[in-house]
């Protein structure tokens, strides 16, 4: 009898965990559908499926080559800048086709912000770095600039590092403080999705620890996508992974199952660093 | 012997640890397999010497059990492995002290043939043997099945601790009887009974193992579930 009630108890609690997570958590944010990427001839992404969670990490993982950073930069974009890249299928933001013809890319860019391998400030003070994509929308009141970097700076956990030295030059920072400098110009214009491609993989490991902080607060307001070849770093920040292999999504599920008890078994070679 | 699901990582070294590991662990299962055998051995035909053997073997296994436990933390710390390899390691941390214990049941009941030794009061061999030669099979099947890293044979495995645990029982009520009967006979009958639970006990380790080489396997968790439910999942898929 009691082995039965604690079965039972065990199903109860299951169901109970699914449900809240369904409820509370799981909106999806980014749907991508059946799409397709040539560079010219070449197909780089093979009819890829997948949905990201509002307000979720997800990771991009798989070798050199399968597509992770292409996919990526077609969440706001940024393929469009590539002459020979066509794309067949749709990515839908909250339900709307980014790739129609009305979307206005500018408008898509500062909804889906964008940081990149290697940081890439402006030759210019930490507080116009910050203030840029506020300015360019033809925002100059002081108050409203100043504001907003402070915001943004502690949103990207420098402020207290930077607060005195705002009109330093942003060159003169550390690796890891560009890197997080560079978020916090991301995350200046309040987009609602923040792109990473392998944010950290240029930072010493202590700057690596501190970005990936950041990821796991910014997490409370933005849907975070992260393209990273630390497969550490993807179990250690993401709430879920994806695997991809000669542009395939291979496998896909909560970061926990995908790490410890993989369905397929290229993700299994793969994360284990064995050859196929 | 190299096993299929430990190798083909593209570092070399990390195969030979993890196949280093397995091996030690298969060692080490040896090493108590042979302890139970001694161990009864000793208990039935009263050779002391025997006994002794089974006393001091238990520092080997112990030692065995440290050095794994020292290697799996490496690996752990150095390696950071995933998936199988992640189950692997975990798996074996917590075979090694199921067998550990496993040993000292052996030491247990080599410690009781001592005390029992030139005494009348022993169970007939028959029954004690039945069971040490049951809980020693499910032992060594287990191990087996951790070896071959393959769970066709665990249900039947862990079904056959009913018996054990029926024959448990039954031994149980005839020494109560025997303490009841002459209330002189008490202590050394307790001795005998320990005897008899470090068996019972040496069944529940062989059945956790399976448990340990399913979570290996499969990635599911099937301990504190009923027998028909632990076979179901095991078969799932």
């Amino acid at each position: 009898m009691s082995e039965q009630l604690r079965t039972h108890a065990i199903d109860m609690s299951s169901v109970l965990r699914d449900k809240g997570n369904q409820n509370q958590y799981n909106e999806t944010c980014i749907t991508v559908k059946d799409l397709n990427l040539f560079y010219g001839g070449k197909q780089a992404l093979h009819g890829i499926n997948m949905e990201m969670s509002k307000k979720k990490v997800t990771a991009f993982i798989g070798p050199s080559g399968c597509g992770k950073s292409t996919l990526l930069r077609c969440i706001n974009r940024m393929n469009d800048l590539v002459d020979s890249a066509r794309i067949e299928g749709q990515i839908l933001l909250d339900n709307e086709n980014i790739y129609d013809k009305s979307v206005n890319v500018a408008a898509l860019r500062r909804r889906v912000g964008m940081v990149f391998q290697k940081p890439n400030p402006f030759p210019k003070s930490i507080f116009e770095n910050v203030a840029y994509g506020l300015r360019i929308q033809g925002i100059n009141d002081k108050r409203i600039l100043e504001e907003t970097v402070e915001k943004s700076l502690r949103g990207a956990a420098l402020w207290d590092e930077m607060k005195d030295r705002l009109n330093d030059n942003a060159l003169g920072m550390s690796g890891g403080q560009q890197q997080r400098l560079v978020i916090a110009r991301a995350i200046a214009i309040e987009p609602e999705v923040l792109l990473l491609d392998e944010p950290a993989s240029a930072l010493d490991p202590i700057s690596t620890l501190k970005v990936e902080e950041l990821i796991n607060e910014l997490k409370e307001k933005y849907t975070i996508v992260i393209v990273t070849h630390n497969m550490q770093q993807a179990a250690r920040v993401s709430d879920y992974t994806a695997f991809m292999y000669m542009g395939e999504l291979i496998e896909m599920s909560t970061t926990s199952e995908l790490f410890t008890n993989p369905v397929k078994k290229q993700t299994e070679d793969y994360i284990t660093g064995r050859y196929g | 012997m190299e096993n299929t699901k430990i190798g083909h990582h593209i570092s070399e070294r990390f195969n030979v640890e993890l196949e280093d590991i397995r091996n030690k662990v298969l060692m080490m299962g040896g090493l108590v397999e042979r302890q139970i055998e001694l161990a009864i051995e000793a208990y039935t035909t009263g050779n002391m010497e025997l006994a002794e053997q089974v006393i001091k073997q238990d520092n080997e296994v112990d030692e065995l059990e440290i050095q794994i436990d020292h290697e799996c933390t490496q690996i752990l710390a150095l390696r950071q492995p995933t998936a199988f390899d992640l189950r692997l390691l975990i798996t074996v941390i917590k075979i090694i002290h199921e067998i550990e214990r496993v040993g000292d049941k052996a030491e247990r009941i080599a410690e009781m043939a001592i005390k029992l030794a030139g005494t009348e009061n022993k169970l007939s061999h028959y029954e004690l043997d039945h069971m040490a030669v049951l809980v020693k099979g499910m032992l060594h099947d287990a191990l087996d099945a951790f070896a071959r890293m393959t769970l066709d044979d665990v249900p039947a495995i862990t079904a056959l601790d009913i018996n054990v645990d029926r024959e448990y029982d039954s031994i149980l009520r005839q020494l109560i009887t025997r303490m009841m009967e002459d209330p002189r006979n008490i202590t050394r009958t307790l001795d005998v009974l320990w005897t008899v639970r470090a068996l019972e006990r040496i069944g529940d380790h062989a059945c956790y193992i399976c448990e340990h080489i399913v979570y290996m396997i499969k990635g599911e968790d099937v301990r504190h579930l009923s027998q028909e439910e632990l076979e179901k999942r095991v078969k799932f898929k």
